[in-house]
C-alpha cells in the first residue's frame, strides 16, 4: 500500500523506523474487528491483514482460539468487491490453514471464484481451496479443476497443474483421473503451464517405466520450450536410460544423443543439467564425458560465481572416479583457487588434489597452504581428507604431505578439524612403513599440547602399539611420561597403559619403566594408580614373572572381542552372585550396522541404510524366551539366531515367519504367527514340518501354540536334532495346521465348535551362513598375520557373468554369512578390481578370517580369489565348501586353479 | 538421486542484521521456530562478509545450497537441496530480486519493503507455490502483484503497472550505461 501504515512525519531521522514499531499482537486483533463492520473500509481491512501476516512472519503464533476467530472474520471479507483485498484474503486464509470443519465456511465462496470470469479469482481460488481441502471436498470440484487444467489462461491452468502435484500426494486415485487434460496441457504455448503440466505427468506415471520411457522419447523430439521444462525432461531422460541400461548389455545408450544437444542449449541451466546427467551415467565411457567437460570448462572462467561453483562441483564429483577426464582444465582450476568464493574455492582445491599428478604435488601444496589459513574448519576437514587420499596414491610424496599435515596441526581449529588430520596420520602410518617415524614424532608433539582430552588418549594409544616396534622406541618415553605429569586424570592413566605396552614389549626398557610406574603409584587419581599397580604386578617388577608369558600381552595388546553393546547389555543383566561375570558368555554377534571407517568425506549420514535395530539385542531376547522352555533347555548354550524369514507373502489371512535357533547339536525353528482375520480366533496351532530333504536333522520334540487370536502374535516351535558341531544344511517344508473358530465380532466371544483347517507355507533353508557369526575384527591385517598360514586355503573360482563387481560381492557376502571389516564391503563405483576382507566366527567357536579378491573384465565376467585362515584345517575347507556348493552362483563356478 | 522436479526449501529476505522483513519456508527441514531462526542466523553469518551485490553469490553447506544478492540493506536468499541445479535456484533468486525492484520501483531498501509488504508477501506468494517454481520472470511476477488493483488502492496508484515497468526499464538501461 502507498501509505504507510504508520503517519510519518518525522522524516528519516529515526533509523531504526519501522512501520510495524511498536506493533502487539492483542491490538492487532483487537483491530481486526473491522473486519466484521457492515461497511467495509477495504483499504482499513487490507492494512490489518498485512499486520496479521507481519506477526505470523515473524514467528508470532495464534491460540487456537485466536485463530478461529480471525479466521472467522477474515471470511466475511467475501463480501467486498475489492480485489486487492481479495488477494490478502487469499493469503490469509493459506496462512492460517483453518481446520476440516472450518474449511466448509470458505468452501463455497472459493467455488464461486473459481468459476468467476476474473482469472486471478479463478488461479488463487484454486490454489487456495487446493491447499486446505481434504478428499471428500476434491470430487465435488473436480470437474471445475479438470477444466482449469486446460484454462486457455496461462495462470489459471499453472494454478491447477501445481496443485494437482500436491494433491497426488495424498488424493492420487483423483488425480490420475486428470491424465487426458494435463496431456493436452503438455502441448501449451505457455512455456511455464508446459513445465508444471510435464512435472504432473510424470509424477501421475512414474511408476510405469514404460509410459515414462515413451512420454519422454516423444517429447525429446518435440519442442519443449521453457529451460525449465527442458531441465525437468533431462532428469527424466536420464531416469529411462538408467532403467533401460539395466536390460541391455550394448554399449550405446539410447537417448545420449538427446542429452548431447541439450548442452548446446542457450539457456545455462539446461547446459548444466545436461552436463551432470551425462556426468552421473553408470560407467561413463570417456567418450562421453568429454563434451561434457568441455562446456564445463568454459564455465570455469566465467563471471557469474553461480555458474563457477555449478561447473566446478560438477568436475569435482567426476574426479573422483574418473580423475584422468578431468585434468585438462587444471589450469583454469588452479586458478580458482583463489577465488573469492570460498566454496568454490574449495572445490577446485580437492579435485586438483585427486587430478594431480606427481610432479605437480608440491606446486600445489604450497599454493593450498597460503589458502588454508583464511577458510573456515568444515573446508579444511574436505581438504584433509583429499591430502590424506593423495597420499596413498603417491606415497613417495610422503614428506611433503605429512609434513603438510604436521604444519596444520600445529595451527588453531576446532576439534572436528584437528580430528580428521590426527585419524589422516594415523592412516598414512599405518598404511606408508617410510612415514612411521616421522609421523610418529609428529603425533608426540602435537600431544605436548593438546587440549582435546580425546584425541591426547587416541595418539597415546597409538603410540602403545607402534612405538614399541620402531628402531629406537626410547625417545618416545619422554613425550608420554610428560603426560603422566602435565595432564589431567583421562590422559595420565591412558599415559601410564602406553608405558606398561614399551615395558612389555621392549625389554631393554622395562627397568626404566618400572621407575616411572612406580612413580604413578603416587598420583591423585585412583584409575591411574590402579593401573600402574597392574601393570607393575603382570610386568614382574618384583622378579616374581621372568618371561613375561603370552597371556599379558593378550591383555595388553589385544582388543576386546565382544561388542560393547552386548557387553552392556549382559552387564547390566548380570545379578551378583557366587559365579563370577564370564566374558566369553558374552554373544558376539554383531547386530547393528557396523561403522565403516570414514574415508570418503561425506557431508551428511545418509537417510537409508540404518536399521532400526535398538540398543538390546533381540539375540538376548531369544536367550529368554527358549531357556524358559524346559524342552529346549537341554540343548546348551544358544550359538545363533537368524533373522526372521517370511514363509508367506505379505496380507495374506495368516502371516508367519520363521527364527533358526542353532545350538551346537541341535536347532530350533521359531514360527512367530500373526492371525489377520478379526472374525477368526484360531487354537492348537502347530507347524507340520517335512524333514525328507534334510537328512541329517530329525526332529525332536515341537511345541504347539494353544490360541491365537486376531492381530496379538504367537509362537509355535519346532526342534530338530542334528550332527553335533557340524554346519549340517536341508530343506524343510511347512505347513501351518490349526482349529478355526468363528468370532462374533460384536461381542468378540468365540464359538464352541471349531473346524480343523491347514494352510501351505513357503519352505525353509539352512544354509551354511546359518552357522556362521557375523563378528568383527578391530584390526583385520594384524588378526591375520597373528592366524598364520598354517591352515590357510586359497583358491580361485570364476563367478561367471554379474550385474556388477558390487553385486557380485554382496552376494558372496552374504553366502558366506560372514562380518565385512574396514568397510570393505563398499565397492567403489566403476572399479575394475576389489578386496573385501570378512571375519567371523563358525560352530564350534572356530574363528575365521577371509580375503576375498575380486576382478571384472569387460564382458563382466567376474572372478574371485578366496583365501580363508582359521584355527581348524576342516572349517578352512569347509569355507570353500560352502561356495563352490551354493547354489545361487554355483552354476556359474568352476575351479580355476586348485593349490589347496 | 534428485527430486523429480526442482524444488526450493525455502525463501528469505533479511535486513542487514539478519532479522527477518519476509520469510517462507516450503520444506519440512526445519520444523520449528527455533530451527527456522538457527538456520537463517547461519545462513547470515556465512554470507555476511561477501560481496554478492553485482552478481549472485552461492554457498554450500549443512547440506543444503543457497544462493543469494544483496542490495542497500537488503538480503535475498532462495534455498535448495545439496543435489538442486544451482542455476535453476539462481533463476528464481534473480526473478524475486527484480520483481521486488520492479514492485518498489526501484527503491529497495527495507524500509520500502517495509512499507511495501503486503505486495513482497504476494510477491513471494506467486513465485512459488508449496515448494514447486510457479513464475521466474519478474515482470509477469510483478504484474501478478500489482495488476489486479488498480483501482486507486495499489500502492503504484499514481502509476499504472506498464509506467512502472517503462521507469523501471529506463533505469536499467541508464546504470547500463554508465
Amino acid at each position: 500500500m502507498a501509505q504507510p501504515l504508520v503517519k510519518k512525519d518525522d522524516d528519516q531521522e529515526d533509523e531504526e523506523y519501522s512501520p510495524f514499531l511498536g506493533i502487539e499482537k492483542g491490538a492487532v486483533l483487537q483491530e481486526a474487528r473491522v473486519f466484521n463492520d457492515p461497511q467495509l473500509d477495504a483499504r482499513r481491512c487490507s492494512q490489518v491483514i498485512t499486520k496479521l501476516l507481519y506477526l505470523l512472519n515473524q514467528g508470532e503464533t495464534f491460540t487456537k482460539v485466536e485463530a478461529t476467530e480471525v479466521f472467522f472474520a477474515v471470511t466475511k471479507l467475501f463480501q467486498s468487491k475489492d480485489t486487492g483485498l481479495r488477494r490478502m484474503v487469499y493469503l490469509m486464509i493459506k496462512e492460517i490453514s483453518p481446520s476440516a470443519d472450518e474449511v466448509i465456511i470458505v468452501t463455497s465462496s472459493l467455488m464461486k471464484d473459481m468459476n468467476s470470469k476474473t482469472d486471478m479469482y479463478r488461479a488463487n481460488a484454486i490454489r487456495v481451496l487446493c491447499r486446505i481441502t481434504d478428499g471428500t471436498l476434491l470430487t465435488q470440484i473436480e470437474r471445475y479443476l479438470k477444466q482449469a487444467i486446460v484454462d486457455k489462461n496461462p495462470v489459471v491452468a499453472s494454478a491447477a497443474l501445481v496443485s494437482g502435484i500436491h494433491l497426488l500426494q495424498t488424493n492420487p486415485e483423483i488425480v490420475k483421473r486428470w491424465t487426458n487434460e494435463v496431456q493436452e496441457a503438455i502441448q501449451s504455448r505457455a512455456a511455464l503451464v508446459q513445465f508444471h503440466a510435464l512435472a504432473l505427468l510424470h509424477q501421475i506415471r512414474q511408476s510405469d517405466r514404460l509410459a515414462v520411457s515413451k512420454l519422454v522419447t516423444s517429447l525429446t523430439k518435440g519442442s519443449v520450450r521453457s529451460p525449465l521444462a527442458q531441465c525437468l525432461l533431462i532428469r527424466y531422460t536420464s531416469q529411462v536410460i538408467r532403467d533401460s541400461s539395466m536390460n541391455s548389455q550394448t554399449g550405446e545408450r539410447p537417448l545420449s544423443d538427446y542429452l548431447e544437444a541439450c548442452l548446446r542449449h542457450k539457456a545455462d541451466m539446461v547446459i548444466v543439467e545436461a552436463a551432470r546427467a551425462i556426468t552421473e551415467f553408470s560407467g561413463v565411457t570417456s567418450r562421453e564425458l568429454t563434451p561434457a567437460i568441455t562446456v564445463l570448462q568454459l564455465f570455469l572462467s566465467s563471471s557469474k560465481p553461480v555458474l563457477r561453483f555449478a561447473a566446478v562441483r560438477t568436475l569435482n564429483k567426476v574426479a573422483m572416479t574418473h580423475p584422468l577426464a578431468v585434468t585438462n582444465c587444471n589450469i583454469d582450476m588452479e586458478s580458482l583457487i583463489s577465488d573469492q568464493n570460498r566454496s568454490i574455492a574449495t572445490l577446485a582445491i580437492t579435485t586438483l588434489l585427486k587430478t594431480g599428478n606427481e610432479s605437480s604435488v608440491d606446486r600445489l601444496m604450497k599454493q593450498i597452504s597460503n589458502f588454508m589459513s583464511d577458510i573456515a574448519d568444515e573446508f579444511k576437514i574436505v581438504v584433509v581428507d583429499a591430502i590424506r587420499s593423495l597420499c596413498l596414491k603417491f606415497p613417495l610424496k610422503h614428506r611433503s604431505l605429512m609434513n603438510f599435515l604436521s604444519n596444520i596441526l600445529r595451527e588453531e581449529g576446532g576439534f572436528e578439524y584437528k580430528k580428521a588430520i590426527i585419524d589422516s596420520i594415523v592412516i598414512l602410518i599405518r598404511d606408508i612403513p617410510e612415514a612411521k617415524e616421522t609421523g610418529l614424532f609428529q603425533l608426540c608433539e602435537f600431544i605436548e599440547d593438546c587440549e582435546f582430552t580425546y584425541l591426547s588418549t587416541q595418539v597415546l594409544h597409538f603410540l602403545g602399539n607402534e612405538g614399541p616396534k620402531t628402531s629406537d622406541p626410547s625417545k618416545y618415553i619422554r613425550y608420554i611420561y610428560n603426560r603422566v605429569i602435565l595432564e589431567n586424570a583421562t590422559v595420565r592413566a591412558a599415559a601410564v597403559s602406553t608405558l606398561a605396552k614399551f615395558g612389555s614389549i621392549v625389554e631393554s626398557l622395562k627397568p626404566r619403566i618400572f621407575v616411572l610406574l612406580r612413580r604413578c603409584l603416587f598420583d591423585s587419581d585412583d584409575e591411574v594408580r590402579d593401573r600402574a599397580t597392574l601393570y607393575l604386578n603382570t610386568l614382574g617388577w618384583d622378579g616374581s614373572v621372568g618371561e613375561i608369558d603370552k597371556g599379558v600381552k593378550e591383555f595388553l595388546f589385544g582388543a576386546l572381542d565382544v561388542p560393547l553393546v552386548n557387553l552392556e547389555a549382559s552387564l547390566r543383566s548380570y545379578e551378583p552372585s557366587e559365579e563370577p561375570f564370564d566374558l566369553s558368555a558374552v554373544p558376539k554377534e554383531v547386530k547393528s550396522q557396523p561403522l565403516t571407517e570414514k574415508k570418503a568425506p561425506s557431508k551428511k549420514p545418509p537417510s537409508f541404510g540404518v536399521s532400526a535395530n535398538g540398543p538390546t539385542s533381540p539375540i538376548d531376547a531369544y536367550e529368554k524366551l527358549l531357556s524358559s522352555i524346559p524342552e529346549f533347555s537341554s540343548f546348551g548354550q544358544l550359538f545363533k539366531s537368524s533373522a526372521p524369514v517370511e514363509l508367506t507373502e505379505a496380507e495374506t489371512e495368516y502371516a508367519v515367519n520363521v527364527v533358526k535357533h542353532i545350538f551346537s547339536g541341535h536347532i530350533v525353528f521359531q514360527y512367530n504367527c500373526t492371525n489377520t482375520i478379526p472374525e477368526q480366533l484360531l487354537e492348537n496351532v502347530v507347524v507340520i514340518v517335512d524333514a525328507s530333504d534334510a537328512e541329517e536333522f530329525a526332529e525332536v520334540t515341537s511345541k504347539p501354540l494353544k490360541t491365537l487370536p486376531y492381530d496379538s502374535p504367537g509362537q509355535t516351535f519346532v526342534a530338530f536334532k542334528k550332527p553335533d558341531g557340524l554346519p549340517s544344511t536341508g530343506r524343510f517344508s511347512n505347513l501351518l495346521k490349526f482349529i478355526v473358530k468363528e468370532v462374533d465380532p460384536a461381542t468378540g466371544e468365540a464359538e464352541e465348535e471349531g473346524v480343523e483347517d491347514e494352510y501351505q507355507l513357503e519352505d525353509l533353508e539352512v544354509v551354511a551362513a546359518d552357522y556362521m557369526l557375523r563378528v568383527s575384527v578391530l584390526n583385520f591385517k594384524n588378526a591375520w598375520e597373528s592366524m598364520g598360514p598354517d591352515y590357510e586355503r586359497i583358491d580361485e573360482y570364476g563367478l561367471g557373468v554379474r550385474e556388477s563387481l558390487a553385486e557380485a560381492v554382496t552376494a558372496v557376502i552374504n553366502i558366506l554369512g560372514m562380518q565385512p571389516c574396514e568397510g570393505t564391503d563398499v565397492v567403489p563405483n566403476n572399479a575394475r578390481s576389489h578386496t573385501c576382507l570378512l571375519s567371523g566366527v563358525f560352530i564350534g567357536n572356530v574363528k575365521v578370517l577371509v580375503r576375498l579378491s575380486f576382478g571384472i573384465d569387460g564382458p563382466k565376467q567376474v572372478a574371485m580369489k578366496l583365501a580363508v585362515r582359521s584355527e581348524d584345517e576342516a572349517i578352512s575347507d569347509a569355507i570353500h565348501e560352502i561356495v563352490a556348493n551354493d547354489e545361487a552362483i554355483s552354476d556359474a563356478i568352476h575351479e580355476i586353479v586348485a593349490n589347496g | 538421486m534428485q527430486e523429480p522436479y526442482p524444488s526450493v526449501k525455502n525463501i528469505l529476505l533479511l535486513d542487514s542484521e539478519g532479522k527477518r522483513v519476509a520469510v517462507k519456508y516450503y520444506a519440512d527441514d526445519w520444523p520449528t521456530q527455533a530451527a527456522k531462526l538457527a538456520f537463517e542466523k547461519s545462513v547470515f553469518t556465512k554470507t555476511q562478509k561477501t560481496n554478492a551485490r553485482t552478481e549472485a553469490e552461492i554457498a554450500m553447506f549443512d547440506g543444503y545450497i543457497v544462493v543469494y544478492k544483496f542490495i542497500q540493506d537488503l538480503h535475498f536468499f532462495v534455498t535448495g537441496g545439496d543435489n538442486e541445479n544451482e542455476l535453476i535456484l539462481a533463476t528464481v533468486l534473480q526473478g524475486f530480486f527484480d520483481a521486488v525492484g520492479l514492485i518498489l520501483r526501484n527503491n529497495v531498501d527495507k524500509r520500502t519493503a517495509l512499507e511495501n509488504l503486503d505486495l513482497i508477501l504476494l510477491c513471494l506468494d506467486e513465485i512459488i507455490d508449496g515448494g514447486i517454481i510457479l513464475e521466474t520472470e519478474a515482470s509477469v511476477i510483478a504484474g501478478k502483484t500489482t495488476s489486479d488493483s488498480l483501482d486507486g488502492m495499489s500502492s503504484l496508484s499514481e502509476q499504472t503497472i506498464s509506467q512502472a515497468l517503462a521507469t523501471a526499464r529506463e533505469h536499467l538501461a541508464r546504470s547500463l550505461l554508465k
